[in-house]
């Protein structure tokens, strides 16, 4: 097999997901929320825009609303964890199953087919006759504009009212911020991500399928923690692009143990595993440093 | 300008921990006063504290600033006229963020966020006085993580944050109490330095007598959830530790047995 014809659909697949990831980054790292509306918010992004597809809109326009629908989600998950008080992984798990049913709704059935519409990489198909090179280039635009979206954001001073409710809420509200709020923004703005990347997602498959959330929190997760060991964290621009390069590791990761012969069956088991060990990882760095102290 | 009226603060009520933490307790403040409170464990001191800045929300009587009725604000509003520092050194800022930035969200306590840009470089000088002016060498690190400063500088930064937007009453709950006792009269000695220069409305909570009776212009006693000693002016200033202890037998009919209190 030719090596190309490996790499660059390995890239183009990290980049579609690097979206998720940044996603998942929102709350996981900068809200410090481990929030599972992903898994529902994820295919509900591939349901809104696969539907409008086959319907006969614009694909540019099925992304903006499958953001919207994101938002929508997010800012369920928010008002249930802040001004209901259900704990964040609770309301998480909550928006992301009755999701499960409006993805159904949304879709009309289990899985919508796009090969047959035009799809954002159809209408970008001018750039290359390889369809990975055209999935590509249209990835590195779309993360290209979050990135850089994100950075501007969180440098503002909303932004940073955001980053602080993660660090400290008791902080924050002294300063005369309503972490309610900051939370549930963050909230948003994590699931626009998430959904917007399950509409990329989902018209590169060329489907959208009401199971395709499964496990995205972990490959999420995955992708944050493996980019930041990698790739540092010294500021939030390195941040970023550190979980997009972890995106795309992960990855580069899974062709790999896929060519060597793994069963694709085992990715998710396999997955689990490698974010278990790049959690623990600072437990045991702590524990061998502690050791070589004490020694 | 603060004015506390006949609140009433009960934690778990109807349960078996249920405690009256705070029983009809008033207190006014002149504008420019500067009070320091004592008590034993368990007297209010905290609650007391926590009630005027909306930590929660009391059960009974009034809480108004400036002839503003607070007592239903939730917590982030009233930080537009209310400065704080914590006890806990960890609580007041932000670890994961530079100074910069956490003096920047301070600067804009009493107004709305925008999107304009967090830590503008204009606002760097003044920040670089206002850090030079503790003593601590945080001048030049503007760009440093706040988690890499120690307890007490935390505690400074935080006191600066606290003054910074021109607070209408400064709330210092034992701030100097997790700290060494030099680093802990540093920091007492820049909290008197801005207090008494800008002429700032506060309370200060502390657990050691001397320095209750050292500072501020008068002093308050709580005892089981209201004040039972009140002093000020000369009066004050002429009160030893031993008065003290009298005036407290005399007003709670019993021996004072609070050993952080009498140890300090």
């Amino acid at each position: 097999m030719n090596i190309v014809d490996l790499v660059v659909p390995t890239i183009a697949q990290g980049l579609l997901w690097s979206i998720l990831a940044l996603g998942v980054f929102l709350t996981y790292r900068v809200l410090d929320i481990a929030d599972l509306t992903v898994e529902g918010s994820f295919p509900l992004g591939a349901a809104v825009a696969a539907s409008m597809l086959t319907s006969g809109y614009d694909p540019y326009v099925s992304i903006v609303v499958a953001a919207f629908a994101g938002m929508l989600a997010g800012v369920v998950t928010g008002i249930l964890t802040t001004k209901l008080k259900i704990p964040a992984l609770l309301a998480g798990i909550l928006t992301m199953i009755a999701l499960y049913s409006v993805n159904l709704r949304i879709m009309g059935k289990a899985n919508l087919s796009l090969l047959r519409v035009d799809t954002i990489f159809s209408l970008a198909s001018f750039i290359s006759d390889n369809r990975s090179m055209v999935a590509l280039v249209v990835g590195l635009v779309a993360v290209a504009l979050v990135v850089v979206a994100n950075y501007w954001f969180f440098g503002t001073e909303i932004g940073a009212a955001i980053r602080a409710t993660g660090n400290n809420p008791n902080m924050i509200r002294a300063n005369g911020i309503d972490t309610d709020a900051t939370v549930i923004l963050g909230l948003l703005l994590s699931n626009a991500l998430v959904a917007v990347s399950g509409a990329l997602i989902g018209q590169d498959n060329g489907f959208a399928d009401v199971g395709m959330g499964t496990g995205t929190i972990v490959i999420g997760l995955a992708s944050v923690i493996v980019g930041e060991v990698l790739f540092g964290t010294r500021n939030f621009m390195n941040w970023l692009i550190s979980v997009v390069l972890g995106s795309i590791a992960y990855r580069v990761v899974i062709a790999i143990v896929l060519q060597m012969g793994m069963p694709p069956n085992d990715l998710k088991l396999f997955t689990a595993v490698l974010v278990a060990i790049a959690l623990v990882m600072p437990l045991i760095k702590k524990k061998l440093k502690a050791d070589r102290e004490v020694a | 300008m603060l004015k506390v009226e006949h609140v009433f603060k009960t934690f778990n009520p109807g349960t078996i921990t249920e405690k009256k933490a705070l029983k009809d307790l008033s207190l006014h403040l002149a504008p420019g006063d500067f009070v320091t409170v004592i008590g034993g464990n368990g007297a209010g001191k905290s609650t007391m504290m926590n009630s005027i800045c909306g930590t929660f929300l009391v059960d009974k009587g009034s809480i108004t600033i400036d002839g503003v009725d607070i007592t239903h604000w939730p917590e982030h509003r009233r930080a537009k006229f209310i400065g704080r520092v914590f006890q806990d050194p960890m609580m007041g800022t932000a670890a994961g963020m530079q100074i910069e930035e956490n003096l920047a969200i301070a600067a804009r306590r009493n107004r709305r966020p925008t999107f304009a840009w967090s830590a503008p470089g204009s606002q760097r000088e003044r920040f670089r006085e206002m850090l030079a002016s503790l003593g601590l060498g945080l001048e030049n690190r503007l760009e440093s993580k706040v988690g890499l400063l120690s307890g007490g500088q935390r505690q400074a930064v935080t006191l600066l944050m606290a003054t910074m937007a021109e607070p209408k009453l400064l709330l210092l709950d034992e701030h100097t109490a997790a700290l060494d006792p030099k680093t802990a009269a540093k920091v007492l000695e820049i909290t008197n330095n801005i207090v008494t220069e800008r002429k700032l409305t506060t309370i200060m909570i502390t657990h050691n007598m001397r320095d209750a009776l050292a500072l501020g212009n008068r002093l308050v006693m709580l005892h089981d959830g209201h004040i039972i000693i009140d002093v000020a002016g000369e009066e004050k200033k002429n009160l030893t530790v031993p008065d003290l202890l009298k005036m407290f037998e005399k007003a709670a009919g019993r021996e004072m047995t609070s050993d952080r209190l009498l140890l300090s």
